[in-house]
């Protein structure tokens, strides 16, 4: 016999189902009044500092299909690399926006600010990115990955620099289709997979 | 944000398979390749943070809140209560708790639910509250109720909540369902049955709680969360360049 640990077990997760935009969204979901707007409507407010951009994309499951049911959370620090409250962070970044795929189309928008270059633990810079998770019906543990940009230097990247298969490395880079603008599709499996992340 | 130390790495053998061909909408919805599992940096360890000033007086009264007082919805009244804690056994306070559900009679307020249990005028299906210093929640609702869902010809949702939790960190995200004691449709379900180790199960089951219940009132669920847990030692937690 040994001591025991004393370390609790982390709670199971469950699918978000096709109803989460109820619970997270509702006034998107049609069901109007309880709250007086939805959360994480935009992760920045005006005169927020550096460039807005918008990021369009879509969630294809394995058979190409976009979901047109998936929500999804972004978080991100502010032009300068800074998370809220952290000391000189920009207070019209709050880093934290939700949106869903279109009930129609599929497409989902997310306009914020590109964010700044982030430290790691034990020194040297992490490119630009914003942290996506995404639930949905039939997904069983939210999903993470990572938004970096296709023009900045994404060289020393850590995480993507780990990536084994090089060509998967893009999946985590959007591409740029206009002044301020980027795709960035998520495919869910198969062909073209998303790396998803485990942190 | 509060703190920056590394998150433990999740545990994967305690959560559903990805993949469940019982779930056939896991199917092509589960991805195939394993994920890429690194430490814990800045992104995943802080993550928004909501004030108490978010909330209005009815937001964790879903028996109310849709009709903003005038009228309470039908159904058992049941007060759902319980603390988020992270593995490592500490409360986790200030942190956003949000949950949905179907009304009484098994049917969301959603126009993709077809199914033909009458809506309940006076129930919108959504609440939300923030832990207390002590990692505590409560919201008093309704019972929801069972319901049947396309998936194999005859497959029936057992009684649940959806929740969502944010912690500290954006890592730490979780979106769970809390079921009901004793109710037989728990064995039965699919969604359930994503998670393959039995003792995982029994923790979304919630009990019945006689003590926390009010006569001629309201009957109490006690239902706990936990979260990641964060390392915690004095060899690192000293990130450089801040």
């Amino acid at each position: 016999m040994t001591q025991p640990l004393d370390i609790l077990t982390e709670t199971p997760s469950q699918t978000a189902g096709p109803y989460v935009h109820i619970g997270c969204i509702p006034t998107f979901a049609g069901v109007e009044g309880v709250y007086p707007e939805d959360l994480g409507l935009s992760p920045i407010s005006d005169g927020a500092r550096g460039e807005v951009i918008t990021i369009r994309g879509s969630v294809y499951d394995g058979t190409g299909w976009a979901l047109r049911d998936a929500m999804m959370e972004s978080w991100q620090p502010d032009a300068a690399g800074l998370f809220p409250g952290q000391d000189g962070a920009d207070p019209k970044v709050s880093g934290f926006c939700r949106f869903a795929a279109d009930k129609d189309s599929g497409e989902f928008t997310l306009r914020t600010v590109k964010p700044g270059p982030v430290p790691l633990r034990h020194g040297g810079l992490q490119a630009p990115h914003i942290a996506l998770w995404i639930v949905a019906r039939g997904i069983n543990i939210g999903l993470s990955t990572r938004i970096y940009f296709e023009d900045e230097d994404n060289s020393g990247d850590m995480l993507l620099n780990r990536i084994e298969q090089r060509p998967r490395a893009d999946t985590l880079i959007a591409r740029k289709t206009g002044e301020g603008e980027y795709r960035f599709d998520i495919r869910l499996q198969g062909e073209g997979e998303t790396v998803f992340l485990d942190m | 944000m509060s703190e920056t130390a590394p998150l433990m790495p999740r545990r994967r053998e305690v959560h559903p398979v990805p993949y469940d061909p019982d779930y056939k909408t896991s199917v092509v919805r589960s991805p195939k390749q394993a994920l890429l599992s690194l430490e814990s940096t800045l992104i995943e360890e802080t993550g928004p943070v909501f004030g108490h000033d978010l909330l209005g007086p009815l937001d964790n009264n879903l028996i109310y809140n849709f009709t903003q007082g005038a009228a309470p919805a039908v159904g058992e009244r049941i007060r759902v209560h319980g603390r988020v804690l992270d593995e490592t056994g500490r409360a986790v306070p200030n942190t956003l708790v949000e949950v949905w559900q179907a009304n009484a009679g098994g049917r969301y307020r959603h126009v993709k639910d077809t199914y033909f249990a009458p809506l309940d005028p006076n129930f919108g299906g959504c609440g939300r509250t923030i832990t207390d210093e002590n990692g505590y929640y409560e919201f008093m609702t309704i019972r929801p109720g069972a319901y049947p869902w396309p998936n194999r010809a005859n497959d029936w949702r057992p009684m649940h909540i959806h929740f969502s939790i944010f912690g500290s960190g954006f890592g730490q995200r979780l979106i769970s369902q809390m079921y009901f004691q004793g109710d037989p449709l728990i064995d039965l379900c699919p969604i359930v049955n994503t998670i393959k180790d039995r003792g995982q199960i029994d923790r979304l089951v919630a009990p019945l709680d006689m003590q926390n219940s009010r006569g001629m009132d309201y009957i109490a669920y006690k239902f706990d969360i936990v979260l990641r847990g964060r390392r915690q030692t004095m060899f690192e937690n000293k990130p450089e360049g801040m």
